[in-house]
C-alpha cells in the first residue's frame, strides 16, 4: 500500500500534535457527536438490525472462505456482460494498469469519484507523473485536492476543515484547476456547494474518461454497486465514454439477493440515512446508456496477506461506513491524518498494518492507537471485532522487538516471576509501601519515562492489601 | 512489469495459499425481516409518501386523469421552459404543459441536456421503507443521463402497481443485467461542518407524483 505519507510521523507523536489544535479538535468534536447521534437513530428504527448484521458478517466470512470462486465468476460475468477485467497484485500494478488504459484513449484528464483503492494506491500522483490530470468530484475530495491537504475520515474526507476554511481555500485556488471561485463566495454551505457545482459541471460535461471504485460487485450477475449523496457518482459512471473501476478484491459478494442486506447496513451505518440519496449499478455496458468501454481492475495490494490472518483477516469484512470513526474516543482527538494512511480510525488501525506490514515506525504504532474501550465493535455492521484484532497485532509487533517491546517484555518478565513467588511479592509490597514517599512522579529510564509521559503512575496504599486483610480479618 | 495472466495466477494463487488452512465459516443466516412494515397497500403508500418528504423530495397525488394537468403545474411551478423527454413516455402526460419538449430519441449532447431545465420520467419501482424511486432505463425512463442533468426530476409513480415495502421486495423485481438508479431524494452533501445541501450535481429537485386510479 503506498498510501503512506512520506515522512509520517508515528502515530503517538502525530496525536500529541493533533491534540493540541483547537480549532480541529472543535471540528472534529462536532462531526463525530452528530453523526454518532443520528447513526443511533437509524438503526434503532430496524429492530431487526442484530440479525442484518449477523447476516453480513456470514455473508463476507462465507465470500473471503471461497474469494478464489467469487473472484473468477465475476470475471466471467462482468466479461460476459461486455466489460474487460485486469489484476493488479500491487498498487504499482494498478496504477500502470489505469494509466495505460487512459493513455489508449488519447485523453490526458478524468474525471474520479471518491475511490479508497484509488487513494490507497497513489493513482492521482502516478497519473501526474504520466502527464494524466486527475479531477476529484466528490465535494469533500475536491476540498482536499484544493487545499493540498490529505483526506482525514473515510466518509467526509474534510470533516476537520470548517466552512471558513473552505471557503478560503476556494477563493484562493479554484482559479488554478478551472472555472474560478464565484466573486463574492460566503462561507454558508449553499454558496460553497453551489461554487463547487459550477467548477465541476464543465469538467463532467467534457469527460470522456471516468474512474471509480465500487461499494460491492455481485459475482453472480458481475454488477457493479455505487453508493453516493452528490450526483457526481452519477456523472462519473455514466457521462464519459471510457470507465475505469478499481476494486479490491474483497468487495465481491456472491449474490443480487445479497444486495439486500448490505444496502440496509451501509447507508444507515455510514450517513444515517434510510438510503443514501444516489445509487448507481451496471453490469458491463449497455448500448446507448453510459461508458462504451468499461474495465475492471481487481486490486490485491496486500488483502492476501490478511486473508492469510486466521484472526486479522475479518478486517476484510469492512464495507468502508466508517461508522467506528465516529465512536472512537481516540480518533476524536486526534483526527485521522495522526494515522498515516487513507484508512484512518479503529478500522484504519488494524487495516493499514495489515495491507502494508507492520515494518515501518507508522505501522508498528497503529495497533498502539486504541483504547481499546470496544466502541468500534459495537457499532461495526458486520461485527469485526476490531480490538480482538488490535491485540493480536500488537503481539505481533512486541515480538517483531524494539526498543520499548524489550523492556515491555522484561517488566512483564519481572511481573510473571513475583506472581509466582508470593513471599518475594509481600516483601517487595511492603518495600514499596513504606518507601513511597520517595517515589517519583515519572518512571526514570529511557521507554519507562515516555510511558509515565502520558500516565499518571498510581498512588501506592499506605500499607498491602494483604496486611490489612489479615489485620482485620484475621 | 509483469504480464496480465500472470498477475491473475499470481492473485488467486495467494488467496488460495492464505485459505489453504482456513476452516469453513459458520452458515449464512437470513432471520432478518422480509419488510418492516404492515402487509396494507395504502399503509406502505403512506409510508413512502412520508419517506420521500422526509428527505426532502415533493410528493404529490393524482389521478391517471388529473396527471397530465398536475405535471404542467410542476413544470409551471419551477419556470421550467425546457423539458426533457424520454422515449416510450406517454405523450398525454405532457398535454398540459406549455414547455418546449426535447425527445432524447436522437441521444442530447451533455450540453444539450445541461441547456434543458426539466425532465419527465416514469420509473421501475419505488420502495417505501427507504424512500427510493428505482429507474432502469425501462420505456419512459430514458437513459440515466436524462435524470441526472436537468435541475428538475419529476418521476411518476404508478400506485399499487410499482410500490413495494422493502429492500428485500424489491431486488427480485429488478433485472441486474439492466443499469440502474436508485433515487433517494434529491442530490445532496454534508460535507460542509455536516449541514444538509441540496443539488450538489444531480438535479436540486426532485417532484414524484404518486398515481392513484
Amino acid at each position: 500500500m503506498s498510501g503512506t505519507y512520506l515522512g509520517m510521523p508515528a502515530f503517538p507523536r502525530a496525536a500529541r500534535d493533533a491534540v493540541r489544535d483547537t480549532t480541529l479538535r472543535g471540528n472534529l468534536r462536532h462531526a463525530t457527536h452528530t453523526i454518532r447521534d443520528k447513526r443511533a437513530r437509524a438503526v434503532a428504527e430496524l429492530d431487526d438490525w442484530a440479525a442484518l448484521r449477523e447476516a453480513g458478517k456470514r455473508i463476507k466470512d462465507h465470500t473471503l472462505r471461497h474469494l478464489d470462486r467469487y473472484l473468477v465468476r465475476v470475471e466471467e460475468a462482468v466479461t460476459a456482460a461486455g466489460g474487460t477485467v485486469h489484476w493488479a497484485a500491487d498498487a504499482e500494478e494498478a496504477n500502470r494498469i489505469v494509466a495505460d488504459l487512459v493513455k489508449a484513449t488519447g485523453e490526458s484528464e478524468v474525471v474520479k469519484v471518491k475511490s479508497m483503492a484509488t487513494q490507497e494506491t497513489g493513482l492521482n500522483e502516478a497519473l501526474e507523473a504520466e502527464g494524466i490530470r486527475a479531477y476529484e468530484t466528490d465535494l469533500a475530495e475536491l476540498i482536499v485536492q484544493l487545499g493540498k491537504d490529505r483526506p482525514s475520515h473515510i466518509l467526509v474526507p474534510a470533516i476537520h476543515r470548517n466552512r471558513g476554511e473552505i471557503r478560503d481555500i476556494f477563493r484562493s485556488e479554484m482559479g488554478e484547476w478551472g472555472r474560478p471561485a464565484p466573486e463574492g463566495l460566503t462561507d454558508t454551505p449553499a454558496e460553497l456547494a453551489e461554487a463547487a457545482r459550477l467548477h465541476l459541471r464543465e469538467k463532467f460535461l467534457r469527460a470522456k474518461v471516468g474512474i471509480s471504485g465500487a461499494n460491492f460487485m455481485v459475482a453472480e450477475t458481475g454488477t457493479l454497486v455505487v453508493v453516493e449523496s452528490e450526483g457526481n457518482g452519477r456523472m462519473c459512471l455514466t457521462l464519459p465514454e471510457t470507465l475505469i473501476s478499481v476494486v479490491g478484491i474483497e468487495k465481491v459478494i456472491p449474490t443480487w439477493r445479497d444486495l439486500e442486506v448490505f444496502l440496509q447496513l451501509l447507508p444507515r451505518s455510514s450517513t444515517a440515512e434510510r438510503m443514501n440519496p444516489y445509487t448507481s449499478m451496471w453490469t458491463g455496458t449497455t448500448d446507448g446508456d453510459g461508458p462504451r468501454a468499461f474495465h475492471l481492475v481487481l486490486l490485491d495490494n496486500g488483502r492476501t496477506d490478511t486473508l492469510a490472518d486466521e484472526v486479522g483477516r475479518q478486517a476484510l469484512r469492512c464495507i468502508r461506513c466508517s461508522a467506528c470513526l465516529n465512536v472512537c474516543p481516540v480518533y476524536e482527538r486526534a483526527g485521522g491524518h495522526a494515522y498515516g494512511s487513507v484508512y484512518p480510525g479503529p478500522i484504519g488501525a488494524i487495516l493499514s498494518p495489515q495491507l502494508r506490514g507492520t515494518g515501518s515506525e507508522i505501522d508498528a504504532s497503529l495497533p498502539y492507537a486504541s483504547s481499546l474501550c470496544g466502541a468500534c465493535y459495537e457499532v461495526c455492521p458486520v461485527a469485526i471485532d476490531i480490538p480482538e484484532v488490535l491485540v493480536h497485532l500488537r503481539e505481533k509487533v512486541a515480538d517483531q522487538g524494539g526498543a520499548g517491546h524489550r523492556l515491555e517484555r522484561a517488566a512483564m518478565r519481572t511481573a510473571t516471576w513475583l506472581l509466582d513467588h508470593p513471599a518475594a511479592l509481600n516483601a517487595a509490597e511492603r518495600l514499596a509501601s513504606s518507601t513511597r514517599k520517595l517515589h517519583p512522579k515519572r518512571l526514570p529510564g529511557p521507554g519507562a519515562r515516555q510511558w509515565t509521559n502520558s500516565r499518571d503512575l498510581p498512588d501506592l496504599p499506605a500499607e498491602p492489601f494483604r496486611d490489612w486483610w489479615k489485620k482485620n480479618h484475621a | 512489469m509483469t504480464s496480465p495472466s500472470s498477475s491473475r495466477d499470481r492473485v488467486l494463487g495467494r488467496v488460495r495459499a492464505a485459505l489453504a488452512e482456513a476452516p469453513e465459516p459458520s452458515e449464512v443466516t437470513r432471520d432478518y425481516l422480509v419488510s418492516h412494515t404492515p402487509d396494507d397497500p395504502a399503509a406502505v403508500v403512506d409510508l413512502l409518501h412520508e419517506n420521500l418528504a422526509d428527505y426532502r423530495a415533493g410528493v404529490h397525488r393524482s389521478t391517471r386523469d388529473g396527471l397530465p394537468a398536475l405535471i404542467g403545474k410542476l413544470l409551471a411551478a419551477h419556470d421550467a421552459a425546457t423539458v426533457v423527454v424520454p422515449p416510450g413516455l406517454p405523450g398525454a402526460w405532457l398535454a398540459d404543459s406549455d414547455a418546449r419538449q426535447r425527445l432524447d430519441d436522437v441521444p442530447l449532447t451533455p450540453h444539450e441536456l445541461d441547456s434543458a431545465d426539466a425532465v419527465v420520467t416514469g420509473c421501475a419501482l419505488a420502495v417505501a421503507e427507504t424512500g427510493t424511486v428505482v429507474l432502469d432505463a425501462g420505456p419512459g425512463q430514458g437513459r440515466r443521463a436524462l435524470t441526472l442533468i436537468p435541475d428538475l426530476h419529476i418521476c411518476v409513480v404508478d400506485v399499487p402497481g410499482q410500490v413495494v415495502a422493502s429492500l428485500p421486495r424489491a431486488l427480485p423485481r429488478l433485472d441486474p443485467a439492466r443499469p440502474t438508479t436508485w433515487i433517494s431524494g434529491p442530490s445532496a452533501t454534508s460535507d460542509i461542518e455536516l449541514d444538509r445541501v441540496e443539488g450538489v450535481h444531480g438535479p436540486r429537485t426532485l417532484e414524484v407524483v404518486l398515481v392513484v386510479d
